[in-house]
């Protein structure tokens, strides 16, 4: 097996799943010619024509809207929205339309549309370029909303994602984009939606984390080893719906749990899995659930250093639900 | 013709412009004007159970039959309708049946859509007849990625999309018309400007002297057409979708039209528009007008007795579908995901055992 980049397992996930199925298409800008921006489809273009790999007009509304349509007639559409933070203005056509179409229309209709947006932060992007949204998403009825944090995650759950039924918010943490590198099955291959990933086993605490956190909570269990604390890293990888039953099989073991995230901490979607935990694992609590996470501001570009969570103040976070 | 020209059919001395004639058979233009009749008695008797406090909310297309009615007729087999909410008529003449359509506006089992919506969302997957939503125009878009996944198949079909004036201003409205041009796809935007959205008088949405002007903006043709003469919307809609379906690229058509009724029946359209003005527009009803060409061809005798009856029709579908039984509770947590996942199943449960 070869060792790729993030990003690469992404296109290999989006050449593989074209190859196999002609009704998989892309859509969005720069993604044709330019490859895209992060380089997520190079190569399409060349290798399934223009009309499978669609350039479009820069119109985040037109673009979710034509992949619903296309999803509604047949195709399987993986729209790319070049950062997130560009999101809102299609946020009617996600929230209204392509994650209510199969309710609306008891099943008659569905939209099965992947949306695939880099987010986060650490590259300085600033506000625009560094946003970590994933809460709006899950808030909504009828969306499956996944993060990645390894090459090979990437690849087997985008493919999944293309092949299931439902429509799907698919982030990419572009900060790991070609900072992490892993063996990545080559040919078709699937990791299943709805099935967390133990990254660490670990008796003394349960961290739940996501995305680019994964390398971040990593370090702070490394840290945490070191002062005889053995911490157990989660990632969920599908973060809704969530594998609350991983994580609560680890809470009723550890009785200490810790979540982190970057996206800002007021309804980020540590608030809810602290309420599933404390709603589940009452009983085997032995410290409050904490959470770790970016801070209620704009996402700021001279000090995301300060506002993205660190392995440091992950391991303060560990250090006070060992001492409660 | 010039895009302020109004084509017309139907002529002042009720016969019909035989240069523009669409040429139906006898037994199509009966059938459009008995669907005419019908749409008029669904929005009479769903205004009426409104008001007896039967259903909650009704959005009446009277005044507007010719639009919905004729546009509906020019759909064919394997083409695609994404319609505005007040545009049941272009479902009904396509064959969306009235049982089905009052079934909707109850919401109990005899609706399909299983009381998800409220009235006036209606679909029907075998007529390609797309799920409605409030929002204005949301639906655009959807048409143009429908018809991109035909072009892409090679499918020699047209989609419809049909919205009202208000819906020109929003940015759906520009992204898709925008997207059609620059792909040439085969969309057939069909906007019936009523002359409110709402409140508000059209020319406070836009301060071109046209909608159908807006098309040239996206290299697309624009045309206006008498939208109480529904042999003038069934010929312009037909030539629409057939240049669609011949791979000619999209159309925007403007239909120029009255909502003779309240926006919803939660409106009073007596704050922002005068009598007269509704007269002036009465006096040109398309039902009446069509009525009386078809009289002077022979092939209608009594208008009263084709309205009594669709009455009845009406009643008795309405009769049949009040009698459904009420969606159960359990139905509110299907169809959110295409399988229930573990949170609505315990949601439902805690519901179902009187613990929620």
């Amino acid at each position: 097996m070869a060792e790729v980049t993030l990003i690469k397992a992404i296109n290999d996930a989006l050449a593989t799943e074209m190859a196999r199925d002609p009704s998989v298409c892309v859509l969005g800008e720069d993604i044709g010619r330019g490859g895209g921006v992060f380089r997520a489809t190079e190569g399409l273009s060349r290798r399934f024509g223009p009309e499978r790999v669609i350039d479009t007009p820069l119109n985040e509304v037109g673009i979710v809207g034509m992949a619903i349509g296309m999803a509604m007639n047949g195709l399987r559409p993986v729209a790319e929205i070049e950062f997130v933070d560009f999101i809102y203005p299609a946020f009617d056509q996600i929230v209204s339309e392509m994650a209510k179409i199969r309710y609306r229309s008891a099943g008659q209709f569905t939209a099965a549309v992947v949306l695939r947006a880099p987010y986060g932060g650490g590259i300085h992007g600033g506000h625009y370029h560094s946003q970590s949204p994933e809460a709006y998403f899950i808030h909504t009825a009828g969306l499956v909303v996944v993060m990645p944090s390894t090459p090979a995650d990437a690849k087997g759950l985008l493919a999944s994602a293309i092949r299931g039924e439902d429509p799907v918010i698919f982030l990419e943490p572009k900060a790991l984009y070609r900072t992490v590198k892993g063996e990545v099955p080559e040919g078709e291959y699937l990791v299943p939606l709805g099935v967390g990933r133990i990254v660490r086993p670990g008796a003394d605490v349960t961290l739940v984390t996501w995305g680019a956190m994964v390398p971040v909570a990593a370090k702070a269990a490394a840290a945490a080893a070191s002062e005889g604390v053995d911490v157990e890293v989660i990632d969920p990888r599908t973060l809704w719906p969530l594998d609350i039953a991983m994580i609560e099989a680890s809470v009723k073991r550890t009785g200490r749990a810790v979540v982190l995230h970057e996206a800002p901490r007021t309804c980020g979607f540590g608030a809810e899995i602290s309420a599933l935990i404390q709603e589940r694992c009452f009983l085997h609590l032995k410290a409050p659930v904490a959470r770790v996470t970016g801070f209620d501001t704009p996402f700021p570009y001279a000090l995301e250093k300060s506002y993205l969570p660190d392995p440091e103040r992950t391991l303060r976070a560990i250090r006070a639900s060992m001492a409660f | 013709m010039t895009d302020s020209e109004i084509l017309s059919v139907l002529l002042p001395d009720e016969t019909v412009d035989p240069s523009l004639d669409p040429g139906l058979p006898d037994p199509e233009l009966l059938s459009l004007y008995r669907h005419m009749v019908l749409l008029r008695a669904i929005d009479e008797k769903a205004v009426a159970l409104q008001r007896s406090g039967r259903i909650g909310f009704f959005v009446p297309s009277t005044g507007q039959e010719a639009c919905s009615i004729g546009a509906g007729h020019a759909v064919r087999e394997g083409d695609w309708i994404f319609p505005a909410y007040r545009d049941h008529g272009v479902g009904l003449m396509r064959g969306y049946p009235l049982a089905a359509l009052v079934g909707q506006i109850l919401g109990n089992t005899a609706d399909a859509t299983r009381g998800r919506q409220m009235p006036n969302h209606w679909c029907d997957r075998s007529i390609r007849l797309v799920s409605v939503s409030s929002p204005v125009a949301t639906q655009l878009p959807h048409a143009v990625g429908a018809a991109y996944a035909a072009m892409v198949r090679g499918e020699r079909v047209a989609v419809l999309a049909t919205f009202g004036d208000g819906g020109t201003s929003t940015g759906d409205f520009h992204a898709a018309m925008n997207f059609t041009g620059v792909f040439r796809l085969p969309v057939v935007f069909f906007c019936e400007n009523n002359r409110y959205a709402i409140s508000l008088p059209v020319e406070r949405q836009t301060v071109t002297g046209t909608l159908s002007e807006k098309a040239a903006a996206y290299g697309l043709p624009g045309v206006r057409v008498d939208g109480n003469d529904v042999l003038a919307v069934r010929k312009v809609v037909g030539d629409a979708m057939d240049r669609a379906r011949t791979g000619e690229g999209g159309t925007l058509i403007e239909a120029l039209t009255y909502r003779l009724g309240p926006h919803s029946t939660s409106d009073d359209p007596t704050v922002y528009r005068s009598e007269e003005e509704v007269a002036a527009w009465r006096a040109k009803d398309p039902i009446r007008r069509f009525a009386a060409f078809l009289k002077g061809r022979g092939l209608l005798e009594d208008p009263a007795a084709e309205e009594a009856g669709a009455k009845e029709i009406v009643r008795g579908a309405i009769e049949t579908a009040e009698g459904a039984a009420p969606v159960p509770p359990s139905s509110m947590f299907e169809d959110v995901y295409a399988d229930i996942p573990w949170h609505l199943a315990e949601q439902r449960d805690s519901l179902l055992s009187g613990k929620g």
